[in-house]
């Protein structure tokens, strides 16, 4: 019960990005297993074309997000980051919750249909998520960082849930 | 000082144990005749993975400090022999065993700090401000005028690295706007493959080159201009994925592509000697990066270049299909002279 309170809470934090050390101090990385599988479990089952099969696999969208979390982290601490390596995949891995909930949404949405209003409502929240997830990472990383390098820290980040976000918004189901 | 210290410790712990279990009297015994030597063997769980590797990176950076080690090693070892339970490590299997679990955490530590010493080498590679990024990007697309002077190449790979995965990020987006339903997994690990493996494979290759031209330019400066030449790629592939016009391609490849070709041979030029190495530097480079834009637009393109072929009329192939009108007959009649045939068998 602790273990799932603590978790419960970086949820919330991630959620509403305030300057708190709770997410640094005491990183867990439950919550950002338990948000990559269920991701990837909803990024299965991609329309299959006739040349080739749908949708990324299941391993494939695991090794990116963790190969991912280790380049920022490794970026981060080489540019004089004072965060530690598990500290920062915890914050990276908790702050992909907003697109999980986007790829969550998305899934509703296509199954009311595929067409371009469809397509404009999924763009708007995919962006929105995208915006939400890399402003709340930023909040909790660039201030381990030397105050004028922020912008060089925040730049892989955008990379990095650009490529998820990409992810998600090309789903299109069977 | 290491002798009588851990003395009384060893005769302590072989007083408590010898109460609870006799197994081990006389090794006990042997333990609390040779306490200074059996110190030595429990000194060395210090190293064991129980106790914090931080420890064990001090101990063997400062070795004058052994004498502290020691000191923390008999306390760090007290807690192991509670935590195994097994009272009897000052038996025969217990130093064995002791030994070894010293074997395994040191190795573990020095694994451990090499790791993270090879952070360290790379660390002034990345020693940065963004305003020198900004600068430095810019400065790829400048041609420099004065050829007969070694120009300075900035030996940093945070840009480089930071444009190639760039390049990957906007090849993704073109293969989407090319409406296309592929594997998107394999896809990822294509465009990965190819930006990583141009940047790293062409840089060796040239750094090679150099080598053989006695031209003056180490493997990170390689990499650092090369990767800085990739910014012209990442410009042309942006605004052509976005703007399908082949016409635009071709601009944007002769003028964008060119540019910073142009400044990469510039800069290669002034560190060269000699009109035929110049020649066989400049000209794979100049090749090389060309090609590959070329190729990045075209492979990446198929699809999108056959639906403007067809859409194109003249551009259409000479050989044209044309549908073949099968008659269409009623499936009774068919039966009929199936059925007559097979009875005529």
């Amino acid at each position: 019960m602790r273990d799932l309170k603590a978790v419960g809470k970086k949820f919330v934090h991630v959620m509403y990005p305030r300057k708190s050390s709770a997410l640094l101090r005491d990183w867990d990385l439950w919550g950002p297993l338990v948000l990559c599988v269920s991701l990837a479990l909803m990024l299965q089952g991609g329309s299959a074309d006739s040349k080739d099969d749908g949708g990324p696999q299941f391993a494939e969208v695991f090794v990116i997000i963790w190969f991912g979390a280790v380049v920022i982290t490794l970026n981060s601490k080489l540019l004089g980051g004072t965060i530690s390596f598990f500290q920062s995949l915890c914050v990276l891995g908790y702050c992909v919750l907003p697109l999980t909930v986007a790829m969550l949404v998305c899934r509703l949405v296509l199954l009311a249909g595929a067409g371009t209003i469809s397509f404009i409502i999924r763009l708007i929240v995919v962006v929105a998520m995208f915006g939400w997830s890399t402003l709340a990472s930023t909040a909790f990383l660039a201030d381990s960082q030397p105050p004028n390098r922020k912008a060089l820290v925040v730049y892989p980040i955008f990379l990095f849930y650009f490529v998820i976000s990409w992810m998600i918004l090309t789903f299109t189901p069977q | 000082a290491a002798g009588p210290g851990p003395g009384p410790a060893g005769g302590g712990r072989s007083g408590a144990p010898a109460t609870e279990w006799g197994g081990f009297e006389d090794n006990m015994q042997q333990g609390g005749g040779s306490a200074v030597i059996d110190m030595e063997n429990m000194d060395d769980t210090s190293g064991s993975s129980f106790e914090d590797m931080g420890e064990m990176h001090q101990r063997m950076k400062e070795e004058e400090e052994e004498e502290e080690a020691e000191g923390e090693a008999g306390a760090g070892e007290e807690e192991d022999g509670e935590f195994l339970g097994m009272k009897g490590l000052r038996g025969q299997l217990g130093r064995q065993v002791a030994d070894q679990m010293w074997q395994v955490g040191k190795r573990q530590a020095s694994r451990a700090f090499s790791l993270y010493a090879n952070i360290d080498i790379l660390r002034p590679y990345f020693d940065v401000e963004p305003v020198q990024v900004r600068a430095r990007l810019l400065e790829s697309m400048i041609p420099v005028k004065m050829i007969n002077f070694p120009q300075k190449i900035a030996g940093e790979l945070y840009g480089p690295l930071m444009l190639v995965f760039t390049l990957v990020a906007i090849l993704l987006h073109g293969m989407k706007t090319s409406d296309t339903i592929i594997r998107e997994g394999t896809l990822m690990g294509t465009a990965i493959g190819t930006c990583f493996g141009y940047w790293l494979g062409v840089s060796s290759f040239m750094y090679f080159l150099a080598y053989l031209c006695n031209a003056q330019i180490t493997m990170v400066q390689m990499l650092s201009l090369l990767g800085y030449g990739l910014f012209g790629h990442c410009i042309t592939l942006f605004v052509t994925y976005n703007i399908h016009f082949h016409s635009l391609f071709y601009i944007f490849w002769l003028v964008v592509g060119g540019l910073s070709t142009l400044r990469m041979v510039a800069v290669l030029v002034s560190r060269t000697v000699g009109h035929t190495q110049r020649l066989i530097l400049c000209g794979t480079l100049a090749a090389l990066h060309m090609l590959f834009l070329l190729y990045l637009h075209f492979a990446y393109h198929k699809v999108v270049e056959g639906i403007l072929d067809t859409l194109e009329g003249p551009n259409m192939p000479p050989f044209q299909r044309v549908a073949r009108d099968i008659p269409v007959v009623p499936n009774a009649v068919l039966n009929t002279t199936a059925k007559a045939i097979a009875l005529t068998l």
